[in-house]
């Protein structure tokens, strides 16, 4: 028996790289794990699109999962077009679809050849980083759900969610900030070069009037753009905070602007200089710089989903007239009957019809066993269906759910939120603003008996050599190379904005399920008989049948061994599986299973206090053991929890019960683990910190923990697919990343060290401007290198420094 | 030396040939994905000819 692996062994499919059991389907000698694999490549290969499989080996995603064929017949709903449309008109729509399944070149050039499969697409092209397809097409001769049914056949399912839908209005990506880059960049070069002559001759004197005219007239009108245009967004923010009473860092920064240029009008018009256009138009163009490297975000990442990402779009509903068909789920109203299926999500609350069904809530409260619900029960929304489909008459609408309840606390408020802290450079504007002025005012008056014109310019000579741009540079590229660090560790934070909340945190909250612990795979143990290799074969290839949580660890546990065929598979959700391998009869399942199926007795089996949950194996009717599973921890917990307990104090809400409390109570106070926490109690805890003046780091994976993640300080969403959907946070952290928590948090305080230092830098700069400035010494040749060497020599410190400071703390510095 | 007024002209002319050149690029979307266009160069217009050999050598490293 043992012979015929052999030849099985590393058979993976030919579409999707998935390992194939011993009857793979072959086709053209190629092996497939499935009909859907197959399915595709019959397609590709029918098209000549085959050359999907030669740019990359594989390429294709699984199709085993896809059990039900999606439905998307309420693609056809026309207001629903018109929301989903970017542009339409009587022939032509244009959308654009969200497609997670993109992940490498074949993908591109698949979705990017898509014309060839559906005549009336006349145009499609993808953004790879935000996992988006652009098509165009002839709604007359073809339909939105024709070409969703396409992808979803080819293996590229488009994800449509409600969400999506109600934010359509910023489409178009904003181009201004470029735009304004380049106008201020053409004004500083070419400013620079009309006023090169100057920079050589000294004085503009030397220069032929008629020259100096000319040059002086073209430099006011190519810096005009740049003040009306270029930097409008640094006069407008800076306006708009002195009318409400405040400083903030443009304030100055507009000072120093509207000082350069002004005073360079003035020299120029009345011929007594030449101004320091070049200045004024180079601090504007290393300012816009700054505000790119600050504006850069993940795009492909989405930081403030709320509960609309995670419901579906449609739903199956059953008329009056007992006929099926799907609609989307704002139209759900009460008394609509649905049929979810397994693995389907309930959208909304809802009276079970059927006789009973098994919904897993792990969703919303964190609890990973499915619950058993009996005819008339209520179900709320948010659970999922395992097992068999099961038929429901909905008691509310979807906005009024239990589900999305939570969303109506105020911590969801996103103006409570972000107004607390303010940046750094902010909050030092005030001072230094204060300072600027006094000292103009003071170099003002001391120059004043050496004439009213001297004292003028001594005092604008200040105003512009203070001009903080080095202030504003440090903070965005600081903090951009931050985020690119955190990024290339596995941890994606939102924005600049925030890495300073992370740096200021004191206690640190998580979650346990899918948080600490893995929920997809668990500590597994076999006890019991040695298991040959043949029977574990048999064992996998049942499990791999079922959908059931507890069957799929089985089936990670038992590794890369082949798969057989197997016969007449039976499920019985929460139960057990029944099936037929190589003649020999299997079950698998809970011990009254299979007392009930095999008559045998298996009460009394020492079951370890750890375990979980339990799964017996019989075959042939003789029982052969059990395995017993245990929630698995991510890897480098231990040492995590630990060093973290001596910086901050650590807390630990659990939706799920206190089975683990022993073993977690090595890591944590005994008051701080609490279990058995709804959602609502999450927050609350969380609020009850901030309190007392705690400033919360909260680290939690799904939806239960949406609230808290919300109002903690600092919320961190763990996913083990970054793509996949997080609840709203400030970071997306990568689960196998967790271990590197602490190294985050230290290292987001060290670039917060590395602003205050380059603000030091830059206090340099300023005071030997300012001895010039004071000593009424201030040429536009000084002016015209200090200003960008101060600018440069910031970006250029923070970024080095940032990137050392990371590589010494053994964090991936660079790619 | 009046020839320098005539250049200037010239060469601001040129400058500002470039900055509607900039301006077209960012808004026909050249600055919206600066990743999908290193990926798509790889393809080849016209079908490869060999259709076995390049594809099932090495079988399991995606990526």
């Amino acid at each position: 028996m043992e012979t015929d692996i052999l030849t099985t062994e590393g058979t993976s499919c030919f579409h999707c790289g998935e390992e194939c059991s011993s009857d793979a389907i072959q086709v053209d000698e190629k092996p497939f794990c499935c009909e859907g694999c197959k399915l595709v490549y019959q397609v590709l290969e029918e098209n000549d699109l085959d050359n999907y499989y030669q740019l990359q080996d594989q390429p294709g995603t699984s199709q085993l999962g896809s059990t039900a064929r999606k439905r998307f017949d309420y693609l056809d709903d026309e207001s629903l077009l018109e929301k989903l449309a970017d542009f339409q008109n009587d022939h032509i729509t244009r959308l654009s679809l969200y497609i997670p399944g993109i992940h490498c070149t074949s993908c591109v050039w698949l979705l990017e050849n898509l014309y060839k499969l559906n005549e009336g697409i006349t145009q499609c092209s993808v953004n790879f980083l935000k996992r988006e397809l652009s098509l165009t097409f002839d709604h007359r001769q073809t339909s939105l759900r024709q070409i969703a049914e396409l992808l979803n056949s080819i293996g590229y399912e488009p994800d449509l969610r409600l969400d999506r839908f109600e934010k359509k209005a910023k489409t178009r990506p904003d181009h201004r900030l470029w735009l304004k880059l380049g106008v201020a960049g053409f004004a500083f070069g070419n400013i620079m070069l009309f006023s090169f002559p100057d920079y050589l001759a000294g004085t503009s004197t030397d220069l032929d009037g008629t020259f100096s005219f000319f040059f002086g007239f073209l430099n006011i009108a190519l810096a005009l753009p740049v003040l009306f245009y270029s930097s409008s967004d640094y006069l407008k923010s800076a306006w708009a905070a002195v009318r409400q009473g405040g400083v903030n860092l443009d304030v100055p920064i507009s000072i120093g602007i509207m000082s350069l240029f002004g005073r360079s009008v003035y020299e120029i018009v009345l011929g007594i200089g030449t101004g320091y256009m070049d200045s004024f138009t180079g601090l504007v163009f290393f300012l816009l710089i700054g505000r790119i490297v600050q504006k850069k975000t993940y795009e492909r990442l989405a930081f403030d989903r709320d509960y609309r990402s995670y419901l579906p779009l449609s739903v199956t509903i059953v008329d009056d007239e007992e006929k099926e068909h799907s609609i989307s789920i704002n139209k759900i109203t009460e008394g609509v009957r649905m049929l979810i299926r397994n693995q389907e999500l309930i959208p909304a609350d809802a009276t079970l019809l059927s006789d009973q069904c098994f919904v897993d809530y792990s969703f919303i409260t964190g609890e990973s066993e499915p619950v058993k619900i009996e005819e008339g029960d209520t179900i709320y929304a948010g659970g999922r269906i395992v097992g068999k489909s099961a038929l429901m008459v909905a008691t509310r609408e979807v906005s009024n759910s239990y589900l999305t309840k939570l969303w109506n606390d105020a911590a969801f408020d996103s103006e409570s939120k972000g107004m607390d802290v303010s940046s750094l450079a902010d909050r030092i504007s005030p001072h230094f603003t204060l300072a600027v002025l006094a000292i103009a005012m003071a170099a003002a008056l001391w120059w004043l008996p050496a004439g009213a014109e001297q004292s003028i310019n001594v005092f604008t000579a200040v105003l512009i050599i203070a001009c903080p741009c080095a202030l504003a540079l440090s903070t965005p590229f600081t903090l951009g190379s931050v985020l690119n660090i955190l990024s290339r560790s596995g941890l994606y934070v939102k924005g600049i904005e925030v890495v300073e909340k992370l740096a200021k945190v004191t206690d640190v909250v998580f979650d346990k399920t899918g948080t600490l612990t893995r929920s997809d795979q668990a500590d597994v143990t076999f006890k019991g008989d040695i298991l040959k290799k043949q029977d574990k074969e048999m064992i996998k290839s049942v499990c791999k049948q079922s959908v059931h949580p507890l069957s799929q660890k089985i089936v990670t546990f038992l590794g890369g061994i082949p798969l057989r065929p197997v016969e007449q598979f039976e499920e019985q959700v929460n139960k057990g599986l029944k099936a037929m391998v190589n003649g020999h009869h299997i079950l698998i399942g809970s011990a009254s299973f299979l007392e009930e199926q095999s008559g045998g007795s298996f009460s009394d089996q020492e079951i370890s206090g750890r375990a979980v949950s339990v799964v017996h194996v019989a075959i042939d009717g003789k029982w052969r053991g059990w395995f017993e599973l245990s929630s698995m921890y991510r890897r480098g917990i231990p040492e995590l929890l630990s060093g973290l307990k001596e910086q901050f104090s650590t807390y630990l809400i659990s939706g799920d019960n206190d089975q683990q409390k022993q073993e977690l109570e090595v890591y944590f106070d005994k008051e701080s683990l609490l279990f058995n926490q709804k959602p609502q109690e999450k927050l609350d805890f969380i609020k009850e910190l901030q309190h007392r003046d705690r400033r919360i780091l909260m680290v939690g994976d799904g939806l239960n923990d949406a609230g808290a993640l919300q109002q903690s300080n600092f919320g961190i969403a763990l996913t083990d697919n970054v793509s996949s959907f997080t609840p709203a946070c400030d970071a997306i952290l990568d689960g196998d990343a967790i271990s590197m928590l602490d190294r985050f948090i230290s290292f987001a305080r060290k670039s917060i060290h590395i602003i205050l230092w380059s603000f030091g830098i830059s206090l340099v700069y300023n005071i030997v401007g300012l001895s010039f400035a004071v000593t009424g010494h201030l040429s536009p040749l000084v002016a015209a290198v200090l200003m960008p060497l101060s600018s440069i020599s910031i970006m250029v410190f923070t970024s080095v420094t940032t990137h050392l400071t990371a590589k010494k703390m053994g964090l991936a510095a660079w790619k | 030396m009046e020839v320098i007024f005539m250049l200037i002209g010239f060469s601001l002319l040129v400058a500002l040939i470039f900055l509607a050149l900039f301006f077209w690029a960012v808004k026909s979307g050249q600055f919206d994905d600066q990743h999908t266009p290193s990926i798509r160069i790889l393809f080849d217009e016209n079908k490869p000819t060999q259709k076995q050999n390049s594809s099932t050598t090495n079988k399991k490293d995606q990526d």
